[in-house]
C-alpha cells in the first residue's frame, strides 16, 4: 500500500512542481486578490489599485533588467546603487532642465553598466563579484556627488512623478511599455535569442560564433539604464533626491521578483510576464500584511516563504 | 568447479518516461567474476537500465535481486554502499580536491582525534593507484591529471568501496590505447577477484577483448543474451540494429563511399606553421574542395587543437590560416565563421549544443543574424531553414520545439551539422563526429560527410576510430606531440601505415610495405 503510494508520488510531484514553476506566481497573485477582496475593506477601489501599481512600478522596471542579466546566468547587484546615482545626477543637472538632466543620468548609468559588462565579459570576473564592486562604488559616487537629501522643485519632474493619462499614472504606463518592449526584445530579436543561448551554454555560444562579449556588455548596460529609469521615476515621485536610501535593497527585491516569476538563476530562460507578476505578488503580499497592521518583520518572513517556495519549484524543473 | 554465484538478477524491469517506454520487461543476469557486455544503439535503454540498477531512477515494475536479496535503491549512494559502483562516461569527481581526497571521499581515514589522517590517506592512495598504473603525486589536485588518469582514479575509487558489481558506462571514450590496456588488465583482475563487471561500450574490439557474456537491448527490450564468443561481429551488429545480416555485410563497416572527385584546384583551406604554446608546433596542412583530409594521431597529439586553431577558438602564437585565398584574422571565431569555416566540436554536450534551447533555436543559432532585419528575427525564414535541414538530415525530434538536450547523441550531432550547413560553409572541421552515437546514426553521419564532400566542401576529419578515419579520408595527415609527422596519400591510406606512422616508424616508400598493406 505504502509502496504503491511511493511509486506514484514522484511523477505527480514532478508535475505539480512544474505547474507551480510555470503558473504558481499567477496563482499566488490571484489568491491574494481573492483573499483581499474578502478580508480587506476598500480593497476593490481604483484608488487602492493605483497606489499599489505606482508603488510596484519601479521594482518592475528594475526587475526587467535583472531578468535579462539573470538570463545570461549572471546577476546585477549594482541596480540599487544605480538608482541612487540617478537620483544624485538628476539633482545636480536639473538646473539645466529636465532633458539635459536625463541625458546625464543615462550617461552615468551606461558607464556603470559598461563597467559591469566589461568586468564580466572581458576580465572574466564573476558577475556577483563584479557588480558587488559597482554596488559599493556606485552608491559611494552618488553620495560624493550629493551628500544629503535635496528637495527638487521642477514642475516637469513633478508631473513625471505624479501626472497621469486618463487616470493612469505615467509611472504605470512607463513600466508597462518597458515590460512589453523587453518581452519583445527577448522573443523576437537576434539579441534576445543570443542572450538566452549564452546563458544556457557560453562555450557553445562562443564556438557558434555569437558576439558573446558584445551581448553581455549590452545586457549590463540595459540593466543599468532600466535601473536609472526607476531611480529617476522614484525621485520624481518623492520630489526629492535621496541618494542615501533610494534603491536600498532594491537588488534583492528585483532578484526576488525574477526568481519568483519562474526565471531560473542558471540562465538560458527569461520569463518577463512572470517577472512582472513576481513583483506584483510581493507588492500585494506586503500591502496585505501592512493593511492588517502586522509588523514589518512579518512581511519579511512572508517574503522569505514565497522565495523558498519559488526556489523549491525551480529545483523540480532542474532535475531529469 | 562450482558454478559462479548469481550476483545480480533483474526480472521484468520496466520504466516509462513521458511519451517513451524506455525499458520493457527486461531481464539481466550477472554472475560473480563475469565481464558482461551490455550493448545496444542509443535509445535502446542501456542508460536507463544502468540508472535503475544504481538507484538514479525507480522502476515502474520489476524486481532487482542483488546477492540473493531483493533490493530497491533510493539513491546512487545506497547502491554504492550495497556494493554496486558505477563509472560514468564523464568523470564524476571533484577537480579541485587532491587525488587522494577524491579517492577516499566520504570514507577518509581518521586519526584518533577524528581528524583526517592525511599521511595514511596519501600512503594508501599511492599504493592503490600504482596498481592501476597511475603514478602521480596524490597531493596534487585532480584536475592537473589527464582525463585517462582521472578515469583510473574514478575506477580505483569505485572498486575500493567493496563493490561486488562495477558498472562501466563507456569507460574508454576518452582514454588512449595504452590506458585502455591498463583498464583491461584492471578489469581482468577484478574478474579474477570474483567481482562482476557490466561493460557498456560502442567499440566492438573492446567487447571481444574483455567480455565473456553479452546482453543486447533494442528499443527497450532484451533481444539477445548469452556467451559473447557464440556471436561474431556481424551477428552482433545485426542483432543490435535489428537488420538482416546480408544488408549489414553489404554496407561494410562504415558508410563512406571511398575516394572523392577532387577538383584539382587551389586549396580551400590552407594552414601554415600553426603554433600555440605547449600544444602546436608548426602544423601545416591543406584541404582542397571536395576533399576529406583525415587528421590522425593519438589523444593529445594536437588534433583537436589544430581544428580549434583553424576555427579561431585557440589563440595562436604564430601561423596563418587562409580560407579560399583570404587570410583569416587569428583568434576570432566569428571571423573564421564568416570566412566559411565551421567546427563541429569534440565535446558535443558542453561546447556544441545549447541544451535548454529547442531544436529550432539550436539550428538557427549561428545563422540568425542573416535571417534578421534590423535585429528582428524573421520567424518564417527560420522555419523554412529549420524544416529544410530537419528533413534533409533526418533529425528525429517530436517537434522543432523539443529541447535539444532531450535528443539522442546522434540527433544532437545532426542538429549541430544543420546549424553549420545553414551557414553555407566552405570548410567543415569535424572533431570526432561519430563519438558516442549509435551505429545507425553513425552510418548516417558518415554518409552525410561523404555527400557534403561530393558537393565540394573541404572536410577535415578527426576520429579516434581508425576504420572511420581510413575509409572516410582521401588523405591523412598524422600528428604527434603537436607536430606533423607524416602524411598518407592514395594507396598509403591504410590502418597499418597509419599505425606505423603514429608509432613513429617511417618506412621507406618502397616495396616491402606494399606486400603487408595489401596482403
Amino acid at each position: 500500500m505504502a509502496e504503491a503510494a511511493l511509486r506514484t508520488a514522484p511523477p505527480d510531484r514532478a508535475r505539480l512542481l512544474q505547474w507551480l514553476q510555470t503558473y504558481g506566481v499567477y496563482a499566488g497573485v490571484a489568491l491574494l486578490l481573492v483573499v483581499n477582496t474578502v478580508i480587506t475593506p476598500h480593497f476593490l477601489s481604483a484608488e487602492n489599485f493605483r497606489t499599489q501599481a505606482v508603488q510596484v512600478a519601479p521594482v518592475v522596471i528594475v526587475a526587467l533588467g535583472m531578468a535579462l542579466v539573470i538570463g545570461t546566468e549572471g546577476v546585477d547587484l549594482s541596480v540599487g546603487a544605480v538608482m541612487a546615482l540617478a537620483a544624485s545626477v538628476t539633482a545636480l543637472y536639473l538646473g539645466y532642465g529636465l532633458l539635459p538632466a536625463l541625458l546625464a543620468v543615462a550617461l552615468f548609468a551606461a558607464g556603470v553598466g559598461f563597467a559591469n559588462g566589461a568586468l564580466v565579459a572581458f576580465v572574466g570576473v564573476q558577475p556577483i563579484v563584479a557588480t558587488l564592486a559597482l554596488m559599493v562604488g556606485g552608491r559611494g559616487l552618488a553620495l560624493v556627488l550629493l551628500p544629503q537629501l535635496e528637495d527638487l522643485r521642477n514642475p516637469q519632474l513633478a508631473s513625471l512623478g505624479s501626472g497621469d493619462v486618463l487616470g493612469v499614472p505615467y509611472l504605470i504606463l512607463i513600466a508597462a511599455v518597458l515590460a512589453l518592449l523587453v518581452a519583445f526584445v527577448v522573443r523576437r530579436t537576434t539579441f534576445g535569442r543570443q542572450l538566452l543561448a549564452i546563458g544556457d551554454s557560453r562555450p557553445a555560444a562562443e564556438l557558434a560564433g555569437l558576439p558573446v562579449r558584445r551581448v553581455l556588455i549590452v545586457v549590463y548596460v540595459v540593466c543599468a539604464l532600466l535601473a536609472a529609469v526607476a531611480g529617476v521615476l522614484a525621485t520624481a515621485r518623492l520630489q526629492a533626491s535621496d541618494p542615501t536610501s533610494l534603491g536600498n535593497l532594491m537588488e534583492l527585491s528585483a532578484i526576488t521578483a525574477v526568481v519568483v516569476g519562474g526565471t531560473p538563476l542558471t540562465g538560458g530562460r527569461v520569463n518577463i510576464a512572470g517577472t512582472v507578476a513576481g513583483a506584483v505578488l510581493i507588492q500585494l503580499l506586503t500591502a496585505t500584511l501592512i493593511k492588517h497592521d502586522l509588523p514589518p518583520s512579518w512581511t519579511q518572513i512572508a517574503q522569505a516563504v514565497v522565495i523558498v517556495c519559488a526556489v523549491y519549484a525551480a529545483r523540480g524543473r532542474g532535475k531529469r | 568447479m562450482a558454478p559462479p554465484a548469481e550476483v545480480l538478477a533483474v526480472r521484468g524491469l520496466s520504466k516509462t518516461f513521458p511519451g517513451v517506454r524506455a525499458l520493457d520487461d527486461v531481464e539481466l543476469t550477472v554472475h560473480a567474476g563475469e565481464v558482461h557486455a551490455l550493448i545496444g544503439e542509443n535509445g535502446a535503454g542501456k542508460s536507463t537500465l544502468i540508472k535503475l540498477l544504481t538507484g538514479v531512477y525507480r522502476p515502474d515494475a520489476g524486481r532487482i535481486t542483488f546477492q540473493g536479496r531483493e533490493v530497491s535503491f533510493g539513491t546512487p549512494l545506497e547502491a554504492q554502499k550495497a556494493g554496486i559502483s558505477t563509472i560514468y562516461q564523464e568523470v564524476n569527481l571533484i577537480p579541485l580536491l587532491s587525488v587522494a581526497r577524491n579517492l577516499f571521499l566520504g570514507r577518509e581515514p581518521r586519526t584518533r582525534l577524528g581528524l583526517l589522517d592525511f599521511a595514511r590517506m596519501h600512503r594508501e592512495a599511492d599504493e592503490i593507484l600504482s596498481t592501476y598504473g597511475v603514478r602521480v603525486d596524490v597531493r596534487q589536485s585532480l584536475r592537473t591529471l589527464g582525463v585517462g588518469a582521472q578515469q583510473m582514479v574514478a575506477l580505483a575509487r569505485a572498486v575500493a568501496t567493496d563493490a561486488r558489481v562495477v558498472v562501466m558506462d563507456e569507460p574508454t571514450s576518452s582514454l588512449e590505447p595504452r590506458e585502455v590496456e591498463t583498464l583491461f588488465s584492471v578489469i581482468r583482475r577484478l574478474r579474477d577477484q570474483g567481482i562482476a563487471v557490466i561493460y557498456v561500450s560502442h567499440r566492438l574490439d573492446e567487447l571481444y577483448a574483455v567480455c565473456s557474456k553479452v546482453t543486447v537491448l533494442r528499443d527497450g527490450r532484451r533481444v539477445h543474451h548469452g556467451d559473447l564468443a557464440d556471436l561474431d561481429r556481424i551477428d552482433l551488429v545485426s542483432t543490435m540494429l535489428g537488420r538482416e545480416l546480408g544488408e549489414v555485410r553489404e554496407e561494410g563497416q562504415t558508410k563512406f563511399s571511398g575516394d572523392h572527385q577532387i577538383a584539382d584546384e587551389q586549396p580551400v583551406l590552407s594552414a601554415r606553421e600553426l603554433s600555440a604554446r605547449h600544444r602546436l608546433h608548426g602544423v601545416s596542412l591543406d584541404v582542397r574542395p571536395g576533399e576529406v583530409v583525415g587528421l590522425g594521431g593519438l589523444l593529445g597529439s594536437g588534433r583537436t587543437e589544430t581544428a580549434k586553431a583553424i576555427s579561431g577558438s585557440l589563440q595562436l602564437s604564430s601561423g596563418t590560416v587562409t580560407v579560399a585565398g583570404v587570410p583569416l584574422r587569428g583568434g576570432s571565431t566569428p571571423a573564421a565563421i564568416r570566412a566559411g569555416v565551421s567546427l563541429l566540436p569534440e565535446d558535443r554536450k558542453s561546447e556544441g549544443i545549447v541544451p535548454g534551447l529547442s531544436v529550432r533555436e539550436n539550428i538557427a543559432l549561428a545563422v540568425l543574424p542573416r535571417l534578421s532585419r534590423f535585429g528582428l528575427v524573421s520567424e518564417s525564414r527560420v522555419d523554412a531553414i529549420v524544416d529544410t535541414f530537419m528533413e534533409r538530415l533526418r533529425i528525429k525530434a517530436s517537434s522543432p520545439h523539443q529541447k535539444v538536450g532531450e535528443l539522442s547523441g546522434g540527433n544532437q550531432q545532426k542538429v549541430l551539422l544543420a546549424r553549420w550547413l545553414a551557414m553555407n560553409p566552405k570548410v567543415l572541421l569535424l572533431d570526432e563526429p561519430t563519438r558516442g552515437i549509435d551505429v545507425g546514426a553513425k552510418a548516417e553521419v558518415q554518409k552525410l560527410v561523404d555527400e557534403l564532400a561530393a558537393d565540394g566542401l573541404g572536410v577535415l576529419l578527426i576520429s579516434s576510430d581508425l576504420e572511420e578515419l581510413i575509409e572516410g579520408s582521401d588523405r591523412v595527415v598524422v600528428l604527434k606531440d603537436g607536430a606533423v609527422v607524416g602524411e598518407l596519400t592514395g594507396d598509403e591510406v591504410t590502418e597499418d601505415r597509419l599505425m606505423r606512422t603514429i608509432a613513429g616508424e617511417t618506412p621507406p616508400r618502397d616495396t616491402d610495405e606494399e606486400a603487408v598493406t595489401h596482403g
